[in-house]
């Protein structure tokens, strides 16, 4: 019962966290101290941040190692906005349209999700990892190679080029293969994102909380012991799978309608961006949610920070990465921290070493 | 106790934050105009964002070092994008923050569609030295330098009919990108009313870049008498290696990309013999005008310039006589500045390394003649009609 309380505690400070940075960066916007850069930053922070979120559900709760989850946001966002396109003209209420595209979004890419999953989750670690990797660049090759147009006589599709769609005079190339989509309306907000960085943790740490759950984090403890009193292993990695692809799929709307073009490139689409999410998770400590926000928001605005050092600013990227790294996670880093915070804390120093301990390992593996 | 730690910590931590949001407001330098770029100066197509940036920035010096437009100096700062649209706007936002007027760029297509969306709302005016597709110019506040993509593959389609160049035409290009697919997708529109024909349409990818004897077979097979490369130098290069020792005997023609094929390294520029392009600019065109620009630019950054550069330095030269025309001053709004120059525009003329007597309509896009050049001794010639 204690642990459920406490567990309860630290599920509100995450969320308190998120609603106390939203309430501060809102008075700061309102009062005019926000630079233009950090304000087209926000959303896609908050895209980010639900990545780094739904991409802890595979990797720390339920164990496996998945590096196609950019895949999964190319599908939601790619899907959404041409929703968004085609029915621009259709339903003129911004809110509702842009409610359906998350909607479709969601659905699309935990579709696609669970399509990969069933195959795919017969695999472990490694094996995994290479599987959904190649997954994920054929989400993103095929959508370089699809041609699909609108005119008076509906869609048309097509896998060669633009021409081969034939389309009356006055139709309108809405996918043009790796052009991609051009014009989505800019619906995304931050408070949208926010909201759903919001929903996205209460579905995560619901999750984690409920008997399904510890369904799915007993698979990764232990497959056999979960196996032997009756855990359903594929109905719960599918589960979870599946929802962690959903989530990544409205992390790709809230991308997609943040740009007005939108194209599948290596760089925002391919596993470049897989394995950014990776590195999210990692620094954040897998199966930790709120480590996973905290580490999104500063490896975003990292390279955006470091402007002023232009092309050095990659190099001084990398190696604060590496450092960052190693402060996090290497054990005699971790002894240097302890020692530093007992110092700092001398006269509450036994209690508060525990407590930490208690705290910050209560969510690991 | 340990809830004031937490505390103290989040209090520190929020204090760090926002201290890391705020800072550098936008200060109006009210005697320079400032003229912001970006373009990818990291990663694959970092050429073309150094390219354009250098070229901005020997036509910037120059103008300074003159004088000024109507004595105003240029302060110029240019933002990598790494050639991803979310990071272009990025980086149109910090320069935002600096406090640029104008800017020149984003130096590539699907970059100059995301940071025109922003642009709008500032009006902000803005050329764009090289992004080339239509969608760029969708917004009343943009120009463009070089030449949209279909107008190139509707006027490489209209001079290979006109000029009766070949019946039987074979098409290689990539289809990962936009420049490559935008071209082709015209020109192959525009065939359909020309005297010849496409016996084949080849397609290749950013990840199959190597080897083409594949699409020069296809090629070869339906007697095609010229291949239509609407693609960039290097793959081009190893189409004509490749085509040459394969023992094919076809015509090229390329457009404004196959700029900068002899200076390939390691390609034997004998290949190139007899392969016409329609380009706007050519580093070893003989007129003053280029080789002074093209003298400058080697001695300021050791390197040929392109026709990135090329593009970049014209756009710095357009702006100048814009504001020349519309008596624009640094102390107007980024707005008033906006419609000022937008105004000016329609009314101008000029003449630059990229095309004599350019004009412009409202709607962004440029006139001026596509020069048609055949490489002939292992230099550019201009074909005259």
């Amino acid at each position: 019962m204690k642990t459920f309380v406490s567990k309860n505690k630290d599920n509100l400070i995450t969320y308190g966290i998120v609603v106390v940075a939203y309430a501060v960066m809102e008075i700061l916007i309102k009062a005019g101290l926000i630079s233009s850069l950090m304000q087209g930053l926000l959303v896609p922070l908050c895209a980010y941040v639900i990545l780094a979120v739904s991409l802890n559900l595979t990797v720390g709760i339920l164990g496996e190692l998945s590096l196609g989850h950019a895949g999964f946001m190319c599908v939601g966002a790619f899907t959404s906005a041409f929703f968004s396109k085609i029915t621009m003209n259709v339903i003129t209420v911004t809110w509702i349209r842009f409610t359906l595209a998350i909607v479709i979004g969601f659905i699309a890419a935990g579709l696609i999700g669970f399509l990969i999953g069933m195959p795919v989750l017969r695999l472990k670690g490694d094996y995994l990892a290479i599987v959904t990797l190649a997954f994920g660049e054929i989400i993103k090759n095929v959508i370089n190679v699809l041609y699909i147009g609108k005119d008076s006589k509906g869609l048309h599709f097509s896998m060669k080029d633009a021409v081969a769609l034939n389309l009356e005079p006055e139709g309108d190339v809405i996918i043009n293969g790796a052009q991609g989509i051009t014009g989505t309306p800019k619906n995304s907000t931050f408070t949208i994102g926010v909201i759903l960085i919001l929903i996205t943790l209460f579905i995560v740490l619901n999750l984690i909380k409920s008997r399904d759950g510890r369904a799915i984090m007993s698979i990764r403890d232990n497959v056999i012991a979960a196996e032997s009193v009756g855990i359903n292993i594929t109905k719960y990695k599918l589960l979870a799978f599946a929802l962690s692809a959903a989530l990544a799929g409205v992390a790709g709307v809230l991308y997609s309608h943040n740009l007005s073009s939108l194209m599948a490139t290596p760089k925002n689409f391919g596993y470049n961006m897989s394995i950014m999410i990776l590195v999210f998770v990692v620094l954040g400590g897998i199966g930790n949610i709120r480590g996973s926000i905290i580490s999104a928001v500063i490896l975003t605005l990292l390279p955006e920070l470091l402007r002023g050092l232009s092309n050095y600013r990659m190099l001084i990227y990398a190696i604060v990465l590496i450092a960052m790294m190693l402060f996090n996670w290497a054990p005699k880093a971790q002894a240097f921290r302890d020692r530093l915070l007992d110092k700092l804390m001398f006269w509450k120093k036994k209690k508060v070493t525990v407590t930490e301990k208690e705290g910050g390992a209560s969510d690991e593996r | 106790m340990k809830k004031f730690t937490k505390l103290t910590a989040l209090a520190l931590s929020l204090a760090m934050v926002v201290a890391s949001f705020t800072g550098c407001g936008a200060a109006a330098g009210a005697n320079t105009f400032k003229i912001g770029g970006i373009g990818p100066t990291t990663g694959g197509a970092a050429i073309y964002g150094t390219a354009v940036k250098n070229g901005a920035d020997l036509a910037i010096k120059e103008i300074n070092a003159a004088g000024g437009i109507n004595g105003v100096q240029i302060e110029y700062n240019f933002q990598d994008d790494e050639l991803d649209n979310e990071k272009s706007v990025n980086a149109y936002n910090a320069l935002k923050d600096w406090g640029m007027n104008i800017l020149v760029g984003p130096t590539t297509s699907g970059c100059c569609v995301a940071v025109a969306a922003e642009s709008v709302n500032d009006n902000m005016f803005q050329i764009t030295p090289s992004g080339s597709s239509v969608d760029c110019i969708a917004n009343d506040n943009v120009f463009q330098v070089c030449f949209t993509d279909p107008n190139q593959g509707i006027g490489a389609a209209a001079y290979i009919g006109q000029n009766n160049v070949a019946s039987k035409v074979a098409v290689i290009y990539d289809s990962s990108d936009v420049y490559s697919s935008g071209i082709y997708t015209k020109f192959a529109q525009e065939a359909a009313n020309q005297p010849f024909d496409i016996v084949s349409a080849e397609a290749f990818t950013a990840d199959s870049k190597t080897d083409f004897s594949v699409q020069l077979q296809k090629a070869a097979d339906n007697g095609a008498e010229l291949v239509f490369l609407p693609i960039y130098y290097t793959e081009a290069s190893l189409i004509l290696t490749q085509a040459a020792s394969a023992g094919y005997n076809f015509k090229f023609f390329g457009c404004d990309g196959l700029d900068g094929i002899l200076g390939v390294e390691n390609f034997d520029t004998s290949l190139a013999e007899g392969v016409m392009l329609l380009t706007p600019f050519a580093a070893d065109a003989k007129d003053e005008k280029t080789q002074k620009f093209v003298a400058d630019y080697q001695a300021a950054y050791g390197d040929t310039p392109n026709q990135f550069a090329a593009d970049a330095y014209d756009a710095v030269y357009i702006i100048k006589a814009a504001i020349e025309k519309s008596g624009a001053k640094p102390s107007m709004s980024v707005s008033e500045l906006g419609d000022a120059l937008k105004g000016a525009m329609t009314q101008l003329s000029v003449d630059g390394l990229t095309g004599a007597a350019m004009t412009w309509t409202a709607d962004g896009a440029v006139n001026k003649a596509p020069k048609a050049m055949e490489i002939k001794d292992g230099n550019y010639a201009l074909i005259q009609d």
